[in-house]
């Protein structure tokens, strides 16, 4: 686990060594930001809530979300530091960890600076805050989710615009399935399958503001699969 | 020390190395030669863990690569072939992230990268990014953090390619001091750095050692050394080629003024200048060359691995 905190400190830090991580925060946030204040017109809705920001999430982390994980493995391969790193006496599980972790820091820094809307929720009316909260820690389920995938998929190219197509169309069907089951209706079991399957439609209970164990379930078994993927796609180099 | 044994390895149908066996000591500076593609590379790449060999055992201070890769790792320092490092990192923060994670103790961290700056000779550069840094400092930071934890076996894929001569001086002559108390194995195809530096040399040509010994004993393993003499007086290519320690006594040109150049092979694979210097007196011939030249390792080294001398 130590190890793992390693790979996290030089990773994380590797975000921001260059104007590139700052500039992802910047955009992102704007686009998120003139999605919901502009293209959803919050002002003439006249309702304090985020769930317009939080209906959109899932769209904007599509774009968003593969973009950071794009280079973690990728530009190892590519620059040739993956065979200093996994040379280094570290275990695979922990390398991989460690990326993901500062993936996920990197992603929770920019939400933190998506409060200014809840802050100016408050200001100006009364919004439900444990909907909000509960929107937040979905939004880290989801985008965790995410980047586990692009992590994975990052794994497997040495180009991270690859990586990045690639994930983004991997995550784009597993978005698309969730709306699948409404002409899909004909054949009942594949409705349901299809709706447990998609990242869609857990992500649309918690913007409802509920839970649910088995959303959370869901998200942890996807992060976990494409984490285990991950290990396994790194060890393969030494499978005989 | 480093034992490697029947080590294969087979990339889809392409044979990299093909039941390669050899063994080296504790402290011995082994330098691995051979022309590009000839599996230098894939051998390390085994021995650091990197890759695994398709059969074979490799092991290094008694653990297997295969089946304790960590307690491997630990005990070794790897520089990989082009040097892979983080651009977007300073020197003192890249150093600092390879002791951590090559298990150096929180309280002797910053000791290690002192030294392993004041080693590698770093001070002027540690604050730059590794990025903006010439190739010589680059390699050098690929050495420093090779050094980070004092590992006793060192892993080097070409260590000085690229790099102008004077740098190419500095590394080897830093490879040489490591090499008085630990295992280095440095791996390169120019041939004046196994001699400087190397107490063994191992040549692998397609996937197989070809030849393994000191510097001088290959190169004695050759040709023999060749004795260049010129002389001036009677019956001198006869007497020469009756005597027991020539092999044969070429001449080289005309004479001129009396004085003929010829090419002595000797018989054993020594020199044998002393012999043809008492033969000379002996016969009271005037000499106005005598020279001994033992053949260079780049003649051994074409010889094995294009089968010609």
């Amino acid at each position: 686990m130590k190890n793992a905190l390693t790979i996290f400190k030089k990773e994380l830090r590797s975000y921001f060594s260059s104007p590139v991580g700052y500039v992802f925060i910047i955009f992102y946030l704007l686009v998120s930001n003139a999605f919901f204040f502009f293209v959803q017109d919050f002002f003439k809705q006249g309702q304090d809530s985020m769930r317009g920001y939080f209906a959109a999430m899932p769209w904007i982390f599509l774009f968003f979300v593969p973009a950071i994980s794009m280079r973690l493995w990728a530009e190892e391969k590519k620059m040739g530091t993956v065979e200093l790193l996994l040379t280094m006496p570290l275990k695979e599980w922990e390398v991989v960890l460690g990326k993901f972790l500062a993936a996920f820091a990197f992603l929770g820094i920019a939400l933190l600076f998506s409060l200014t809307v809840p802050i100016s929720l408050a200001y100006l009316g009364k919004p439900d805050f444990g909907v909000i909260v509960g929107s937040y820690v979905g939004a880290l389920f989801l985008g965790s989710a995410y980047l586990a995938i692009g992590l994975y998929i990052s794994s497997l190219t040495e180009n991270q615009v690859v990586a990045f197509i690639i994930s983004l169309a991997v995550i784009f069907v597993l978005l698309l399935v969730g709306i699948a089951p409404v002409w899909l209706n004909a054949v009942g079991s594949l409705v349901s399958f299809c709706d447990y399957v998609s990242l869609l439609s857990h992500f649309n209970n918690v913007t409802r503001g509920v839970i649910d164990s088995r959303d959370v379930v869901y998200y942890a078994s996807v992060i976990v699969l494409f984490l285990y993927l991950n290990v396994k796609n790194i060890e393969a180099r030494k499978w005989r | 020390m480093i034992h490697v044994e029947g080590l294969t390895k087979r990339y889809g149908t392409a044979l990299a190395i093909d039941n390669i066996s050899f063994d080296i000591n504790q402290g011995e500076v082994v330098g691995l030669l051979g022309p590009n593609g000839a599996g230098k590379t894939t051998t390390m790449k085994i021995l650091t863990c990197f890759i695994s060999a398709t059969a074979g055992r490799a092991s290094i201070n008694g653990f297997d690569t295969f089946d304790e890769p960590l307690k491997v790792k630990e005990q070794i320092g790897y520089l990989p072939e082009s040097c892979p490092l983080y651009h977007d990192m300073d020197v003192a923060t890249y150093l600092e992230f390879a002791a951590e994670a090559r298990g150096v103790a929180a309280d002797k961290r910053k000791r290690a990268v002192e030294k392993a700056i004041s080693d590698c000779d770093l001070g002027k550069v540690t604050r730059k990014l590794i990025g903006h840094l010439s190739k010589g400092y680059r390699q050098r930071v690929g050495l420093a953090q090779a050094l980070i934890h004092d590992p006793s076996v060192l892993i080097l894929d070409e260590p000085t390619s690229g790099l102008d001569p004077n740098q190419i001086r500095d590394i080897l002559k830093l490879i040489d001091s490591l090499g008085v108390e630990k295992t280095v194995i440095h791996s390169t195809h120019i041939l004046g750095e196994v001699e400087a530096t190397s107490d063994r040399v191992l040549i692998i040509n397609n996937g197989h050692i070809v030849a393994q010994g000191t510097p001088q004993e290959l190169m004695a393993r050759s040709s023999g050394t060749t004795v260049f003499l010129t002389v001036k007086g009677q019956d001198v290519q006869a007497a020469l080629g009756a005597a027991p320690f020539v092999k044969k006594a070429e001449r080289l040109g005309e004479a001129v003024n009396g004085f003929q150049r010829l090419a002595i092979q000797s018989a054993e694979a020594r020199d044998v200048s002393l012999e043809i210097f008492k033969l000379a007196v002996q016969k009271e011939w005037l000499v106005s060359e005598l020279r001994a030249e033992t053949a260079s390792l780049e003649d051994v080294f074409a010889k094995l691995t294009r089968g010609q001398a």
